[in-house]
């Protein structure tokens, strides 16, 4: 069965490849392109951890049919660094203490990234919301909300 | 935010420290942040095959007939894994050490015991294939008797859920169906207790639910040896149990793992990676086996289900002078580490508080459902959920409150065990007190002042006369009707039953603090270094 | 074998396509059948897609609102003339799933899912199909009722009632978990008022039953009379009749049995 060329931007470079009928975005990125950032949690839409942008917005890779996003530009935890540099986010994360078993923070850090993007200043109930569909089974939300309040009160202040 | 409170026991501790209540930075931490931490299924291997199973769609049935044959012509296929094909198809977790029989086969040959069981591995090319090739395997059931209720397994007629133990109950020390504590004659206490509460709990399983699903994939190495990226919790635990099922010295494998995304105990069955391996033995090729969302869901371990009953004898003034148990653990179809689960829990029987008068029965049970593992504090988790619900029943029935009640009968430093282990470091009281104080819950000052390290021992340090089980037993002895901080000075230490172990060797290590640890094996019952 | 992905420009191509081959299923925002695919469902061998723009047209200008069935929840969030339907779109899922799941799919999402089709039950909807043999428009009801046999064709479009006021219509998603969870029981109630009394009740509840259903012998105690205490009594005694819950992991039948009421009149009285 021939295979059907895709190509998008992954975080800033143009990339094409190959896939069988029925690959999702996750398998695409992972094992194509291997960027293992997104990770495969449930693949149902219920946890959250294979997020990803798509032109900006929050999409789950698992449930995205991997050709449809051709000339589109796909964002992911690998491209969030600024160079040599943590992203505000990452720092944030890193100094809240806001991963455990780290599974579940790329899915978050692009939850929260797509929020700030948008609402650089969101309220605490607005980060629940934002991060709702992502799961840490740590159970270690309190940390995760308020290294993104930091992440947003450090930048406002900037 | 976390709080020392370092003017408790402050005298038994050297605040010199260097990290405990500073600020550490995790060593995973960057690697978290940016997604570099490597997971099991973060190894890309050239030439991948992907292992699934074939399940059981029968809670327990004879199988008939497995045909392959359409299975094997399946595009993709790549090998077809049946349970002839693994070497030593019969194992339990904890013949590592020595405890337990082998009683659960990698892959069901004559029998299934639970919905879900693995029947046959397919290899194939890609996910996809493997699921078409699952489609095609036909398994001819017969269906049997299923029980799936602790108490219905152990009525005499209950159909025999795994042949190895036959009265649906783990055998320990070969002979005994359960675990048995027994400490004073708590019938004789709850005979005289100003009053008795029995009360039934009954927990469900639960699922870990990691993010990260079980899973792991195997490769043949240059050397003959095979490299195996594991999300397993206990990777010595994993290599020993694959090395046995595979039949090979166990430094044929080079297991690499660690990271795991999330486990809290649910990862240390080793399920996927012996098929995984024997798949990468069978094809020559790197195999990959991991849970989908759902498998890990309904055939994941959970935490298993546990029955406990609680019959409590509480005196007018809120001292509970007996406590007895009885609890059955769900371990599902088999083995696993429930058996362990029970262990603990007759030791930790009757709580963090001080009884004079324990008894206590814990079963682990065999039933159809899908067996369970540990989780979290398993065995003591539920029963301490029994235990405090309980006090705070009686607290109610004698007019007490609930954490002046708790105080009144907590174990202190020096008291008597009900496993005959003298208390040590015993700090109930004081999370009592700090509790009451956080939750601005006023408790009085007789409380607020006492201490686990005052009133404890002395006649709480005497082990109580114990009548040995009988079908004719004596009617219980006066004296025991006296509680415990009022015990009559003539009551003896029980006689030992054997005759006294010999001494072991002097240690030639320097004496251990007074707070330093002592290992202590629950399986075993023995102290270790 | 792969599974085959084809592309079509016209959804009434696409509907030629999913109503010859049996293994064929229309993609949408993907939230059900890529998660078939990721499972394992090899009864799914074809995947069905449309890029026309008419899946994906909101028209919010009239009494009857037309929503395409490519419209994405948070779209409709977006929509400032849809703020009747925010409440229901944003019960759905965390901001992902609001960014793929769309209207059209919501239609088949099986219990505990489907909330948004709850509302449009309410809201009198009649969902725009195309089979092999041309387009028809289904009233929502007749369409959910033999929703298991409507695989073949494929949905172009939903079109509901736009509520008088805001009071008029009423959603409330029962879960567990806060903010997010599946539902434990969705109820959507539309209640016109005509000269004080309500005229035209529809309440829809969602795992109440195999599929969404209207609460007619709640419906009929509303009908024709002022909303008051007594009113709301009767209909929140009545919400269990006709209805057949099951057990699932978030709830008990008998729970949802007994909660149905409660949480109805909770609705129809404004409280929280």
């Amino acid at each position: 069965m021939p295979k059907i060329p895709v190509q998008f931007r992954h975080n800033g470079r143009d990339v094409a490849i190959f896939v069988d009928g029925g690959t999702n975005l996750l398998v695409a990125l992972r094992e194509l392109i291997g960027d293992m950032t997104p990770k495969f949690g449930c693949g149902q839409g219920g946890c959250g951890t294979c997020s990803v942008l798509i032109d900006g917005e929050l999409h789950l890779s698992c449930l995205t049919l991997a050709e449809t996003v051709a000339g589109r530009s796909i964002e992911t935890l690998d491209g969030m660094k600024q160079g040599p540099n943590l992203h505000p986010l990452q720092r944030a994360f890193a100094d809240h203490f806001a991963a455990q078993c780290g599974y579940c923070t790329p899915g978050m850090l692009m939850a929260a990234k797509a929020l700030l993007d948008r609402n650089p200043a969101p309220s605490r109930a607005e980060i629940v919301e934002a991060i709702s569909g992502n799961i840490c089974r740590c159970t270690g939300y309190e940390p995760i909300i308020n290294a993104i309040l930091a992440a947003a009160g450090g930048r406002a202040s900037a | 935010m976390l709080e020392l409170r370092k003017d408790i026991f402050a005298d038994e501790r050297d605040d010199n420290l260097k990290e405990i209540g500073k600020g550490t930075q995790r060593q995973d931490m960057l690697g978290h942040v940016t997604g570099t931490s490597s997971y099991f299924n973060d190894h890309q291997l050239q030439g991948m095959l992907h292992l699934k199973v074939v399940r059981s769609t029968e809670a327990h049935a004879r199988l008939r007939l497995i045909d392959t044959t359409e299975a094997e012509r399946s595009a993709g296929v790549r090998r077809i894994i049946r349970g002839s094909d693994v070497p030593r198809n019969l194992n339990t977790l904890l013949s590592l050490i020595n405890f337990g029989k082998d009683d659960e086969p990698s892959l069901a040959v004559d029998k299934v015991r639970y919905k879900g069981e693995p029947i046959v591995a397919i290899v194939a090319d890609s996910e996809r294939e493997a699921f078409e090739a699952i489609a095609k395997v036909k398994v001819d059931y017969e269906p049997l008797p299923a029980v799936f209720d602790v108490e219905d397994a152990l009525k005499p007629g209950a159909p025999v859920v795994n042949e190895t133990y036959p009265r649906n109950t783990f055998t320990y020390h070969e002979t005994y169906d359960h675990q048995k504590l027994r400490f004073g004659d708590a019938d004789a206490a709850l005979a005289t207790a100003d009053h008795v509460l029995e009360q039934r709990y009954q927990m469900s399983p639960i699922e870990h639910a990691p993010t990260e699903t079980n899973g792991a994939i195997a490769a043949p190495d240059t050397n003959g040896r095979y490299v195996v990226y594991t999300s397993t919790q206990a990777l010595f635990f994993s290599v020993d149990t694959c090395a046995k099922i595979l039949d090979v010295p166990s430094n044929t494998f080079h297991f690499i793992g660690g990271t795991v995304g999330g486990g809290f105990g649910g990862k240390v069955d080793t399920l996927t990676e012996p098929l995984a391996i024997l798949g990468a033995m069978l094809t020559g090729r790197p195999v990959r086996y991991v849970f989908g969302r759902e498998e890990e869901m309904q055939y994941g371990p959970p935490r298993g289900a546990e029955r406990i009953y609680v019959k409590d004898g509480v005196m007018r003034d809120g001292r509970v002078v007996a406590r007895k148990i009885r609890a059955y653990f769900d371990s599902g179809a088999y083995t696993r580490l429930s058996s362990y689960a029970a262990v603990k829990c007759a030791a930790h029987l009757p709580g963090p508080y001080t009884i004079p008068n324990v008894y206590g029965d814990v079963y682990c049970v065999f039933t159809n459902r899908t067996p369970a593992t540990a989780m979290r504090g398993f065995g003591v988790t539920a029963m301490d959920f029994a235990i405090e619900c309980q006090m705070d029943k009686l607290a109610n029935l004698v007019g007490m409150d609930p954490m002046e009640f708790r105080i009144l009968n907590a174990y202190r430093d020096g008291d008597m065990k009900a496993h005959r282990r003298e208390a040590k470091n015993t700090a109930l009281i004081e999370c009592v007190q700090v509790a009451a104080e956080k939750a601005k819950w006023p408790i009085r000052d007789e409380f607020r002042r006492a201490s686990s390290r005052k009133d404890g021992g002395g006649s709480r340090a005497v082990i109580p006369p114990t009548p040995t089980d009988s079908h004719a037993r004596p009617p219980a002895p006066a004296q025991q009707r006296t509680s415990y901080d009022r015990l009559p000075p003539t009551v003896t230490r029980e006689p030992p039953r054997d005759p006294p172990p010999p001494a072991p060797p002097p240690s030639p290590r320097p004496a251990a603090p007074s707070h330093g640890a002592t290992r202590f094996s629950s399986v075993f019952g023995t102290r270790r270094r | 074998m792969a599974v085959i992905v084809k592309t079509f420009a016209s959804a009434s191509e696409a509907a030629g396509a999913l109503s010859s081959d049996r293994g064929a299923r229309y993609l949408g925002g993907g939230t059900l059948v890529m998660r078939a695919l990721n499972e394992g469902d090899v009864s799914v061998s074809t995947v069905v897609r449309a890029s026309d723009q008419a899946l994906t047209r909101i028209d919010a200008s009239g009494p009857r609102v037309l929503l395409g069935a490519g419209v994405t929840f948070a779209r409709i969030l977006a929509e400032r003339d849809l703020a009747f339907l925010h409440a229901p779109a944003r019960s759905i899922g965390g901001p992902a799933v609001r960014n793929m799941g769309t209207v059209g799919g919501n239609l088949f999402a099986p219990t505990p899912y489907g909330d948004f089709t709850v509302a449009l039950l309410a809201l009198e909807a009649t969902v725009a199909v195309q089979g092999g043999f041309g387009s028809r428009d289904i009233p929502i009801e007749e369409f959910l009722q033999a929703r298991d046999r409507q695989a073949g064709t494929l949905v172009l479009s939903v079109s509901c009632t736009r509520p008088a006021s805001s009071e008029a219509f009423r959603y409330r998603k029962i879960a567990r978990i806060k903010p997010k969870g599946g539902s434990v029981i969705t109820i959507a109630a539309h209640l016109p008022i005509s000269g004080g009394r309500i005229a035209g009740a529809r309440i829809a509840f969602g795992s109440m039953a195999p599929t969404q259903i209207r609460a007619r012998a709640a419906e009929r105690a509303l009908e024709g009379r002022s909303l008051d205490v007594g009113t709301i009594a009767a209909a929140a005694s009545a919400a269990g009749e006709g209805t057949s819950p099951a057990d699932n992991a978030l709830g008990s039948a008998w729970y949802r049995r007994e909660i149905v009421g409660v949480h109805l009149r909770r609705l129809l009285s404004g409280q929280e």
